[in-house]
């Protein structure tokens, strides 16, 4: 999927992270988390895995994590990158590039 | 070397007589040279020890840099006594090298912060450290590892000699012109002083800190003139709101309450739930609310609680004012209903750290606790638990009684729920270790129940009770298997503070946390 404008999903809310797609040249992920130092490298690889499931290969993101588990930030980064090329509305592809 | 907790503490500390942790009752049966304090004589009648600034109580009792100053934390996060006092010691008199023994410290403290990065404050000892000064330590600013104590560990090591306190500052909610002080009666009303009790008694010098100053003579004092060498009146004490809360409710959440209903029944299937028993709880949620489903217990078999102790908050007042405990003692008071009722409510009493909590003396009263009900941010599969640091390795957390209470009651139950957002509860080994695993019994979460396999009585209490519990190892994978299994944190050498065990040995070290690099 190719990143149209700036989007975003998410809260700043305790278990909740806040994602945002900008377009990009090659993805570049800017990380912050409240639980960086146990669980930092499986937010970047579960970041970078729904990426690449949804086929978006050029993105700027920034995800602000405040505890979440990987089914909310998965969930989080695959609504930011559909509103991020207005695909939110309708249509999704429930049970392939989103399951 | 590896202390009995599987922690490894730098030789480098193993100094002075000082060892690694053995197990619990390790110390059993030593004797202790007691040291004393180097006091003053005021022969001479005085009309009053008033001074007009903290500076110049500061200059009668003779300080200097180098010192050691303690203070009690009655006022929690509504202090304003030891900001004051570093300052008038820092900035008006000048002095460095200071070292802050307090039996707790909190984000009410983040201006000491500065002063330890201006390497001006040198030495922490402490229960608590959180905010901004957990920050810096454990960043490695303060020039020597922080010390941390249990409430218990802290009169012993001050008995022992290990703390030499130059200068006690009592922060009195009232006190007459000649130091007897009382935690009640003012505008910053914080109920016992029992924290504070020991400092006086072996400080060389005692400065008392009030903002109401009442007619001669202030009785029943909790810390008495005949141990105080000055006293200042200033404007404020601290903030009333913030020293204790309205009052402390009983939790609604549902996870809290079952939880809290299964440590009542944890309770209630053993042998130690008979007329006369002894209990503490702590004051968060599911550990309050347990309370309420224990006197369900206790109607139904138609027995009482003997005696509380403990941090005490209103809804065990209300058990003592129904009649149902028959003493409440107690060393701290968390809201206003238990402020208003300590010494007037028949049978409400106070009582010192000491009396409370030390091991090196000839009985506290955690000896003869038969349950304590207390939480965690993590406990292991060692039954070994944590309640300094964060996740993230930083300070922010305080001990406590919970190693004390932890180690003198007859069932220690942890309560805490599996998971707090990311965080697993219940994990393969704790960032820390601040209640060994030995006292530590039976832990009860909002996934299961675990029995430490030390205590096979107590297995078959709840067999027989017909209560399921499950292995702790199980309670583990279930929390990873929702938030996944964390990395290790990574540490660098330098130790930023020492955890003592409740009899002085090693228990474990905290130190400068390496920074994840992604």
């Amino acid at each position: 999927m190719e990143i149209l404008k700036s989007a975003s999903a998410g809260t700043l809310e305790s278990s909740d992270c806040l994602v945002t797609v900008e377009p990009g040249s090659g993805v570049s992920l800017e990380l912050s988390s409240s639980v960086m130092n146990q669980y930092g490298r499986q937010i970047k690889a579960t970041v970078l895995e729904t990426l690449q499931r949804l086929g978006v290969e050029n993105a700027a993101v920034t995800v602000v994590d405040k505890g979440a588990l990987d089914c909310t930030l998965k969930a989080r980064v695959e609504c930011a990158v559909f509103r991020s090329c207005d695909a939110s509305a309708s249509n999704i592809p429930w049970g392939g590039a989103v399951r | 070397m590896k202390n009995a907790v599987g922690r490894e503490i730098p030789d480098s500390l193993l100094v002075n007589g000082k060892e690694v942790y053995q197990g619990k009752q390790y110390m059993d049966g030593k004797y202790i040279q007691k040291a004393a304090p180097c006091t003053r004589r005021y022969e001479k009648p005085q009309e009053s020890k008033i001074v007009a600034t903290l500076a110049d109580a500061l200059r009668h009792c003779g300080a200097r840099s180098g010192m050691t100053f303690s203070f009690h934390h009655h006022l929690r996060d509504g202090d304003f006594v030891v900001n004051m006092v570093m300052k008038a010691a820092i900035e008006e008199l000048g002095l460095d090298n200071l070292t802050i023994a307090a039996t707790s410290l909190g984000s009410a403290h983040d201006p000491i912060a500065d002063y330890i990065e201006q390497g001006k404050v040198v030495g922490i000892q402490t229960s608590g450290i959180r905010g901004r000064m957990g920050e810096v330590v454990s960043a490695g600013k303060l020039k020597t590892p922080a010390i941390i104590r249990s409430h218990g560990g802290r009169p012993r090591a001050i008995e022992a000699g290990e703390v030499h306190i130059d200068i006690a500052f009592v922060a009195a909610p009232t006190s007459d012109c000649v130091g007897n002080c009382r935690g009640i009666g003012g505008k910053s009303n914080c109920g016992s002083l029992g924290y504070a009790m020991t400092d006086a008694k072996y400080a060389d010098h005692v400065v008392v800190v009030t903002d109401c100053l009442v007619d001669f003579p202030n009785l029943p004092a909790s810390v008495e003139a005949i141990d105080v060498d000055a006293v200042v009146v200033v404007d404020s004490i601290g903030n009333p709101k913030k020293i204790a809360s309205a009052a402390a409710r009983i939790s609604q959440n549902p996870r809290d309450l079952m939880m809290a209903e299964n440590v009542a029944k944890v309770i209630a299937s053993t042998p130690y739930f008979k007329d006369g028993f002894s209990f503490q709880t702590g004051v968060g949620g599911p550990s309050l609310a347990a309370n309420l489903f224990l006197e369900k217990y206790m109607d139904e078999r138609n027995i009482k609680m003997g005696w509380a102790i403990g941090g005490i908050c209103g809804p065990m007042v209300e058990l003592l004012k129904k009649g149902k405990v028959g003493k409440v003692i107690d060393v701290q008071d968390f809201d206003l209903d238990a402020v208003n009722s300590i010494n007037r409510t028949p049978g409400h009493y106070e009582m010192s750290a000491s009396q409370y909590a030390n091991p090196a003396n000839k009985g506290a009263f955690v000896n003869k606790l038969d349950f304590v009900v207390l939480a965690a941010l993590e406990i292991d599969t060692g039954f070994n638990v944590n309640v300094l640091t964060g996740s993230d390795g930083v300070l922010r957390g305080a001990p406590g009684g919970h190693p004390d209470t932890a180690a003198g009651s007859k069932v220690c139950i942890i309560v805490t729920p599996l998971t707090r957002g990311r965080m697993a509860t219940v994990c393969e080994k704790v960032v820390t270790v601040t209640t060994p695993g030995d006292c530590v019994d039976v832990l009860v979460t909002d996934y299961g129940i675990a029995v430490n396999p030390l205590r096979p009585d107590l297995i078959a209490c709840l067999d027989k009770a017909g209560i399921p519990h499950v292995t702790i190892e199980s309670l583990k994978e279930k929390a990873y298997s929702l938030v996944g299994r964390p990395d290790d944190l990574e540490w660098e050498d330098k130790v930023v503070a020492v955890l003592e065990a409740r009899d002085g040995t090693i228990l474990d070290v905290v130190r400068k946390i390496k920074p994840l690099e992604l």
